[in-house]
C-alpha cells in the first residue's frame, strides 16, 4: 500500500502536525512522524481539513451535459477540496426513480475524483403533485437518503406533510427549496429598493420565509426532520433560530454567494449575478454570517449551478438562474467567515464537512482527522491571495460571479480515500 | 452628454436642459416648409424593436428622417429573433452592416444597458423603453411639454422645472414612464407626487425622490401638472384592484376632478389612453390635455437626443449650413 506523509500541516487550523496516510486510511497524526517509505507533501503551515462535503450540487448529467457532467463536476469538486457531493435531482430525466439515481451514482463511482451521492426528487417530475418512489430510491444501489425538488418548492402543504412523514420509515430527510410560487411569479431578483429602481420582477423575502415557517411547523407536527436549502434572508434565520429553540428537528444551509454578494450587483444587469434564491441585501448577508457562526445555519452548501455561456451572455430576463461554486466556496467562506473572525478553521470543518455529512448520512465522509479514519482530506493554503480566473476552472461552465475578484485561500491538495485527486492545485 | 441614453437617471440637470433647449431649436424646423436638416446625412440608425410599439417607433423614425439619417427598421416579429437568435447576435449582425446608432425597445428591463455595456457592439444606444425600467425620451418629451406650458416656450430656454408640482397617477409599479419621469423631474427641480393604489406601487418606492399618496382628490389642488398612466385591464385579474369601475372612481380623472386643479394646471398622458378607465373623454378632449402636443414634442426631443449623441460638436439648427457637407 502507498503511503503519504503530510508534514507540518495545521490540522483544523491547530498547531502544525504530521499526518501519515497509509492506503485509504489515516495511519497516524502526530509530531515528527517517520517518512520512511512514504511520499512526502510539505504542508509548510497550510491548513488540513477533512474532505469537504457539499450537500447541494448540480451535476447536470443526465440531460445537460453541455453545462456539466458527473466527471467534470467531480473534477471541479476535487479542485475545490470536496471529496463528496450530493447531486441534485433536477436532471433530464428527473432523478425521481431508482434507475436514474443509480445511473448518477454509478457515473460518480467511475469518475474517481469525488464520491457522488444522488439526491432523489420528492415528487414525480418535480411537479409537486405526486410522491416519487422515495423508498425505491432509498433501497437502490444509490442508497438515497436526501430528497429534494430543488429548483422548485414542494409548495403543496399536504404533499410536503406526507413527504416528511413518509421518509421517517427509512430515516430520510426532505431538503426544501423554500419558494412560495404565487409570490414569486415572474420574479427576477430580490424585491426591494434595487428591484424597484431596475424594474425587475421582485422575489420577496416573505416568499421564502412563509415556506420555512410552514415547514418547520409541519416537521414539528409530524415529528420528522426537515432541511432548508440555500437559506437567504434575515427573516428565515429568525424562524430557524426560533424553531431550533423549540426543539424542532430542522437544519439549514447557506451558499457562499449569499454570504458575500448583495442585490446591489444586479445594477449591472449582468446575469452572472442572477441566481435563485436571489442575492439579498447587506443586512441579510450579515444575518446569514452571524447565523452560520452561531450554528443557527448548520452548513455551507454551494448550490453549484453550471450554465452554458449563451445562457448568461444575454439580457437579464432571458438568462438562466445559478452560479458555479465548487471551486470558489472555500475561498469565499474564508473571506467572509474566517478572515472576519467569525469562525475558526475547526468551525469551517464543521460547517463544510462534519455537519453536511451528518445531515446527508454520508458514510466515510465528514470524519475527524485522526488515526483509523478514512483519508479524505483537503490541504488549504490560507495565506494565498489571488484573483478568480474562470479560465482555470475544471467545471465545464464559467458562470462565476467572482471573476476578477481577489479572494483568499487556495486548495492545493485533495485526497479521496488516500488517493490524491488534486496535487499542488492540479487535478491528477 | 454621454455616448448612450439608457436611463433618465444618467442625465445631469445641465444635460437635460441642453436637450430641452436643443429640442426647441429642432421644433422650429417643424415650422419650416422643408422639415429636414442635413445633420445626420450618411449616418445609419436602426430602430430595433423587440416589443410592439407603433407610436414610439414612428416618432423615432420621423426624428431620424428629419435629421437625414438612413433609417433601418427592425421588428422582432418575422425576424431571426423569432427563430431563437439572441439579442447579442442580432445586434452584432446589424452593426456589421454599419450602424452608427441603435434605438432599442425591449420587453426585458436592462436590455439596452446590456447592449451598451457588454462590449457586444460599438454603436451608440438609445433606450426607447425597456421592460418596466426606463423610457428616457418619454420623460424628456414630458418635461419639454411641461416647461413649454408652465414656464414658457421662450422664457423656458436655459431653465429647469424648479418648484413645479407634478403628480403621476396610475400603475407606477409596471411603468417605465413613471420611473423615468421621477428621475428626470427630480433632476430638473420639480416636486413629484405619485398617486396610486398601494398595490400598484413598488416595494422600495419610499426611497425614490418623490412623495407618495393614495388619495388623488387631496393631491389635485396642489398640482401644476397631472400625468395619468395607462392602467391595463389585465391587472384587474391579478388582483391589483377589484374592478375597472372602482379604479376609475378612485383614481380616474373626470371633469369634476379636473375642476379641482389650479386653472393653469395641465393634464398629460403618455398614451395610449384608455378612455373611461384612467381618463374620461371630457378630460382627454379638453384644452388642458396635452396628449397631442406630447406626440409632436416627442419628435423634437428625439431629434435633439440623436443630434447630441451622434452629431458631435457640429452646430444644430441655429447655425446650420445646409449646403456644406460634414
Amino acid at each position: 500500500m502507498s503511503k503519504t506523509l503530510i508534514r507540518g500541516a495545521k490540522v483544523l487550523g491547530g498547531e502544525p502536525q504530521d499526518v501519515l496516510i497509509d492506503g485509504a486510511v489515516v495511519e497516524a497524526v502526530g509530531r515528527n512522524l517517520s517518512a520512511e517509505g512514504a511520499e512526502v507533501v510539505e504542508a509548510d503551515g497550510k491548513v488540513l481539513l477533512p474532505g469537504l462535503v457539499d450537500l447541494h450540487t448540480h451535476l447536470r448529467e443526465p440531460g445537460r451535459e453541455d453545462s456539466e457532467t458527473v466527471l467534470t463536476g467531480t473534477r471541479a469538486a476535487a479542485s475545490g477540496g470536496y471529496t463528496n457531493v450530493f447531486a441534485m435531482a433536477n436532471t433530464f430525466p428527473v432523478a425521481d426513480t431508482a434507475g436514474v439515481v443509480e445511473q448518477v451514482w454509478r457515473l460518480g463511482q467511475e469518475s474517481g475524483y469525488c464520491d457522488v451521492q444522488p439526491i432523489g426528487a420528492v415528487t414525480v417530475g418535480l411537479e409537486g403533485a405526486k410522491l416519487a418512489e422515495l423508498g425505491a430510491m432509498h433501497e437502490s444501489a444509490a442508497g438515497v437518503t436526501v430528497f429534494s425538488d430543488d429548483g422548485k418548492c414542494v409548495h403543496d402543504a399536504v404533499i410536503m406533510r406526507r413527504a416528511l412523514e413518509y421518509v421517517k420509515a427509512f430515516g430520510g430527510v426532505v431538503a426544501q427549496h423554500a419558494q412560495e410560487p404565487r409570490l414569486t411569479e415572474g420574479a427576477q431578483m430580490n424585491e426591494g429598493v434595487v428591484s424597484a429602481e431596475l424594474g425587475l420582477g421582485g422575489w420577496p423575502a416573505v416568499a421564502e420565509e412563509s415556506i420555512v415557517a410552514r415547514d418547520v411547523l409541519l416537521a414539528e407536527h409530524v415529528g420528522s426532520r426537515v432541511h432548508i436549502c440555500h437559506l437567504s434572508t434575515a427573516g428565515s434565520v429568525e424562524i430557524v433560530r426560533w424553531a431550533k429553540s423549540r426543539g424542532i428537528d430542522v437544519t439549514a444551509e447557506v451558499t457562499p454567494h449569499h454570504l458575500l454578494l448583495t442585490d446591489e450587483l444586479v445594477r449591472s444587469y449582468d446575469p452572472v449575478f442572477k441566481v435563485n434564491p436571489p442575492l439579498r441585501t447587506e443586512r441579510d448577508v450579515m444575518a446569514l454570517r452571524e447565523a452560520l457562526a452561531d450554528g443557527t445555519i448548520d452548513i455551507v452548501a454551494t448550490d453549484h449551478a453550471p450554465h452554458p455561456h449563451e445562457d448568461k451572455d444575454c439580457e437579464w430576463a432571458a438568462a438562466a438562474m445559478g452560479m458555479v461554486g465548487l471551486e470558489t466556496a472555500l475561498s469565499v467562506v474564508q473571506a467572509t467567515m474566517v478572515d472576519t473572525g467569525l469562525l475558526d478553521w475547526a468551525g469551517v470543518a464543521d460547517r463544510m464537512s462534519f455537519k453536511p455529512a451528518q445531515i446527508g448520512q454520508a458514510t466515510g465522509h465528514g470524519r475527524p482527522v485522526s488515526a483509523g479514519e478514512p483519508a479524505n482530506l483537503t490541504l488549504v493554503d490560507a495565506a494565498y491571495r489571488g484573483q478568480v480566473d474562470p479560465a482555470g476552472f475544471a467545471s465545464r461552465s464559467r458562470n462565476t460571479p467572482y471573476e476578477g475578484r481577489e479572494l483568499p485561500g487556495r486548495v492545493t491538495h485533495t485526497w479521496l480515500r488516500g488517493k490524491a485527486t488534486l496535487v499542488d492545485g492540479k487535478l491528477t | 452628454m454621454q455616448r448612450h441614453l439608457i436611463s433618465a437617471a444618467d442625465l445631469t440637470r445641465d444635460d437635460a436642459v441642453l436637450i430641452l433647449d436643443t429640442a426647441e431649436e429642432m421644433a422650429r424646423v417643424a415650422d419650416r416648409p422643408i422639415k429636414k436638416l442635413p445633420t445626420l446625412r450618411g449616418r445609419t440608425v436602426v430602430n430595433l424593436f423587440f416589443e410592439d410599439s407603433t407610436r414610439t417607433r414612428i416618432s423615432f423614425e420621423a426624428a431620424e428622417k428629419r435629421l437625414s439619417a438612413d433609417v433601418i427598421n427592425f421588428t422582432a416579429k418575422g425576424s431571426s429573433v423569432s427563430k431563437g437568435e439572441s439579442l447579442k447576435d442580432t445586434a452584432q449582425t446589424l452593426e456589421a452592416m454599419g450602424v452608427d446608432a441603435v434605438v432599442i425597445r425591449h420587453s426585458a428591463s436592462g436590455a439596452p444597458y446590456r447592449l451598451a455595456t457588454s462590449g457586444w457592439i460599438d454603436a451608440a444606444v438609445v433606450n426607447a423603453g425597456d421592460g418596466t425600467h426606463q423610457h428616457p425620451t418619454q420623460a424628456l418629451l414630458d418635461a419639454f411639454t411641461m416647461r413649454r406650458r408652465l414656464v414658457g416656450r421662450d422664457a423656458g430656454l436655459g431653465k429647469d422645472l424648479d418648484g413645479r408640482r407634478i403628480t403621476l397617477v396610475g400603475d407606477i409599479l409596471h411603468s417605465r414612464v413613471a420611473r423615468s419621469n421621477v428621475d428626470l423631474l427630480h433632476t430638473l427641480g420639480a416636486e413629484v407626487t405619485l398617486v396610486a393604489p398601494p398595490t400598484l406601487l413598488p416595494v422600495g418606492v419610499e426611497t425614490w425622490p418623490c412623495e407618495v399618496s393614495y388619495d388623488l382628490d387631496s393631491t389635485l389642488p396642489k398640482s401644476d401638472a397631472v400625468m395619468l398612466l395607462r392602467v391595463q385591464r389585465e391587472r384587474m385579474n391579478a388582483a391589483f384592484f377589484p374592478t375597472e369601475r372602482e379604479y376609475s372612481r378612485r383614481y380616474g380623472l373626470d371633469g369634476d376632478r379636473m375642476a379641482k386643479m389650479p386653472d393653469h394646471a395641465i393634464v398629460m398622458h403618455p398614451g395610449p389612453m384608455v378612455r373611461g378607465m384612467e381618463i374620461t373623454a371630457e378630460v382627454a378632449d379638453s384644452d388642458r390635455c396635452t396628449v397631442v402636443e406630447q406626440v409632436t414634442n416627442g419628435v423634437s426631443i428625439r431629434m435633439a437626443v440623436l443630434y447630441l449623441l451622434l452629431g458631435g460638436n457640429e452646430p444644430a439648427v441655429s447655425h446650420a449650413r445646409p449646403t456644406e457637407e460634414k
